[in-house]
């Protein structure tokens, strides 16, 4: 029996009435015009009919090859955002894509970055973006490979990073190929990571990839930043491209971040000048070297002591309070938090017994300000946003944005003699940080030749070793000299196991072209999470310094059952069991020399840090990453 | 009669300046005490060396044994964030007794059913017997 043409479902046509459907005017930014253009010049050749019945589809088909496929118009649209790489752990959902990508992209902007696991091309792309200021793209696989990403952008929501996600999937039931991909597919397929992304969207012809595209961008690159998923269909993808069509493709315009009302700001910094012990609370507030040096000036012009838990001040600075830093808080007046990840808990003593209490540190009349974009986008499920703070002035606006103004604000309203308690202060402070930076000096002898090696010598042996070198990253002790904006990678996340390596990678990613040597201090137990991310380093000559913070346990869970077993009084002899990372020890030298990377260790001796770190510096300056295995302290 | 008033005159001054003596003794008596509980609550534990004998071979595997390193360091030098050194001159012995079986804050209580009193001495022991630091001028590093 004939069917009726009306009930034919003939997905190509669908597509191609999508397709013109939109605005038909073509539009691109420079660079990519051309490659559009060429596009529709070479598909000037009718695409050939595919013959296609309702049910199952002919075997005769004679055409068997397409000259352009939708895959080919998405990376016109990808090459619009700027994007310098891609990285992705293949998978055949977004196959044409990737085909695309490497072949008519030329694989350049973006470039391929091939990793071992969907989690790592996730906190690989956080890591790029902590150094680049800007995303990332990473494709997945539907399914398992989004499922594999969820921990990764998970990361990356807590830590609001802008991780941009292009996600395969075949949501046309009729298209499957018969097993697997009935597996790899779903029929709302960012579904299971909406909770944890700011946007997601399933395009249905290639004008609505284009627009959502541009504006899946602007929305993750909007404070607060967030991961976004933009869904692929593979039908999208493979199916040929229409004749003579043309698309529009958005022109980029990226939001303005939202600052905070003048008269807040006002308020704010009334409160600021009034104050006789003023303390600023700061994450990650700075963006940029320019938005350091305004940081500074608001703390100079104050001279207000700042706890500084997102690198926003040299770290010598005078006023950088941040060792010791907490015991300000009892004293304070007024406290500012600017962008602080958990503002209660900086202002609270919490006590973990059996029975859970907490002291409020503050004085009862102290006055509360915050300045955070965290406060314009929340989602119910998961409780990353942290304890509610009463406070007195509250801003839901990007820090950075807004603190020139209140800079300004607090430099009209301070007065002579204000400006001179100010100086007075600053001169205290700066007494009271070198005391701790002393404080800290002596506290480092203490088990200075210890073996395992303690963090303090660890720390001191590799500044030593990078200190006249043009670096980046770092360690966390005092005598690191962060004085400019790209040595730190300022990097926060949900503390999954399993993110430091492979962000890691991705922040010297991003500095390769910079030519600077990256620093990392890597634990093992987080490396143990997806240790292909050493091979994806030394596969991309991406040049960086490793070095091991190999205690042989997850420390931090042997800690909790440690507790767990004191409260229930039965002797911690079997905290170690699930906890621990022993019998065998992992060689995590010949792990990393396994996948290419120079290695030497395991360290125990602190004698023998100083003369293996100048030849690790010395290959990593050749281009290539380096390894020390240094078996340290629990802590 | 005037004999027998001036004997009574004697008689209650005798009674008065035995009591007033009587009660000078007891306040000095009283004085001293108040200055020992005094100075004793002022050093609320021993001293140092008040502690039991320990045995610091013993102390160092118990150390080990009941996870004190954990939080403390190998060599009793704290934890950046964790815990604080512990050794070498250790808070007084009461102190850290206290501390041990009621902690402040995070540490989690050892109880004398997990940790004996003895135990504890061989603990305080080790911390006690680690070394001095160098000096931090000494070191080029922390120059």
């Amino acid at each position: 029996m004939k069917k009726s043409k009306k009930t034919l479902v003939d997905r190509r046509k669908f597509l191609k009435g999508a397709a013109v459907g939109g605005v038909a005017t073509l539009v691109a930014s420079t660079g990519v015009v051309n490659a559009q253009q060429s596009l529709v010049a070479r598909s000037a050749p009718a695409v050939p009919p595919i013959p296609r019945p309702e049910a199952d589809p002919s075997t005769d088909v004679s055409v068997l090859t397409a000259d352009r496929t939708g895959s080919d118009f998405m990376v016109d649209v990808i090459k619009t955002l700027g994007f310098e790489y891609v990285a992705a752990n293949p998978g055949s959902s977004f196959r044409a894509l990737h085909e695309s990508l490497v072949n008519y992209g030329g694989n350049k902007n973006p470039e391929f970055i091939t990793c071992c696991h969907e989690e790592s091309s996730v906190a690989l792309a956080q890591g790029y973006s902590a150094v680049a200021g800007k995303p990332m793209m990473v494709m997945a696989h539907s399914t398992v490979g989004l499922q594999h990403a969820s921990m990764g952008i998970y990361n990356a929501w807590a830590g609001k990073a802008p991780v941009y996600i292009v996600l395969g999937n075949t949501v046309d039931a009729a298209e499957r190929r018969p097993g697997v991909e009935w597996d790899h597919s779903a029929q709302d397929a960012a579904a299971m990571v909406r909770d944890f992304t700011k946007w997601d969207d399933v395009p249905a012809s290639l004008p609505h990839f284009a627009e959502s595209a541009v504006r899946a961008y602007r929305i993750a690159t909007t404070p607060p930043r967030e991961p976004v998923v933009l869904v692929a269909d593979s039908t999208l993808q493979e199916s040929p491209i229409p004749t003579n069509a043309s698309f529009h493709i958005p022109k980029l315009v990226l939001d303005t971040a939202p600052q905070g009302d003048s008269g807040s700001v006002m308020e704010a910094a009334k409160l600021l000048v009034a104050a006789e012990n003023p303390v600023v609370i700061a994450g990650h507030v700075v963006r940029s070297q320019a938005s350091m040096q305004q940081f500074i000036e608001f703390a100079e012009a104050l001279q207000v002591p700042v706890i500084d838990q997102g690198g926003n001040l040299p770290s010598r600075h005078p006023l950088n309070q941040s060792l010791g830093g907490r015991g300000l808080i009892p004293n304070a007046d007024v406290i500012i938090g600017l962008d602080v990840e958990d503002f209660w808990g900086a202002l609270h003593n919490y006590r973990d017994q059996l029975h859970r209490s907490s002291q409020a540190l503050t004085r009862g009349n102290v006055k509360l300000i915050t300045i955070t974009s965290r406060d314009l986008y929340l989602k119910s499920n998961y409780q990353d946003f942290e304890r509610f703070q009463d406070v007195d002035v509250a801003m839901a606006a990007d820090a950075e944005v807004t603190l020139p103004a209140l800079t300004e604000a607090i430099k009209k309203l301070s007065t002579d003699d204000r400006k001179r308690v100010f100086q007075d202060r600053g001169t205290k402070l700066a007494a009271a940080r070198q005391k701790a930076v002393e404080r800290a000096r002596v506290d480092a002898t203490y088990g200075w030749d210890a073996s395992p090696i303690s963090p303090a010598r660890l720390s001191a042996e590799v500044w030593n070793a990078v200190k006249n070198e043009d670096w980046a990253g770092g360690l966390n002790g005092a005598e690191w000299n962060y004085e400019k904006y790209y040595q730190r990678t300022r990097l926060s996340s949900a503390a999954g196991v399993g993110f430091a390596a492979p962000s890691a990678v991705g922040a010297a990613l991003a500095q390769r072209k910079n030519g600077r040597l990256y620093v990392h201090q890597q634990n093992d137990g987080d490396l143990m999470y997806a240790p292909g991310v050493l091979w994806t380093a030394a596969h991309h000559r991406i040049p960086m310094l490793w070095v091991m913070h190999n205690n042989r346990a997850y420390h931090q869970e042997v800690m909790h059952i440690q507790r767990m077993a004191n409260r229930h009084q039965r002797g911690i002899e079997n905290a170690g069991i699930g906890t621990t990372i022993l019998d065998p020890n992992i060689d995590y030298a010949k792990l990393a020399q396994s996948m290419g990377w120079y290695a030497e260790g395991p360290i125990t001796d602190p004698k023998d840090l100083g003369p293996a770190l100048k030849k690790a510096v010395d290959v990593v300056k050749r281009g290539q990453p380096a390894l020390l295995d240094t078996v340290t302290q629990p802590r | 009669m005037r004999e027998l008033l001036q004997r009574s005159i004697v008689t209650m001054a005798l009674i008065v300046l035995t009591a007033l003596l009587i009660i000078t003794m007891r306040s000095v008596a009283l004085a001293k005490t108040r200055a020992e509980a005094g100075a004793q609550s002022a050093n609320a534990a021993p001293k140092a060396e008040n502690a039991p004998a320990g045995n610091a071979k013993n102390g160092k595997a118990i150390y080990t044994t009941a996870g004190c390193y954990e939080c403390h360091g190998r060599e009793a030098q704290g934890g950046a964030g964790t815990g604080p050194k512990l050794g070498p001159d250790p808070i007084p012995f009461a102190a850290f007794v206290f501390q041990v079986r009621t902690p402040r804050d995070q540490m989690p209580p050892y109880t004398a059913k997990v940790l004996s009193d003895a135990q504890m001495a061989d603990i305080y022991a080790f911390v006690q017997s680690q070394p001095q630091p160098p000096k931090a001028d000494s070191i080029p590093l922390l120059k």
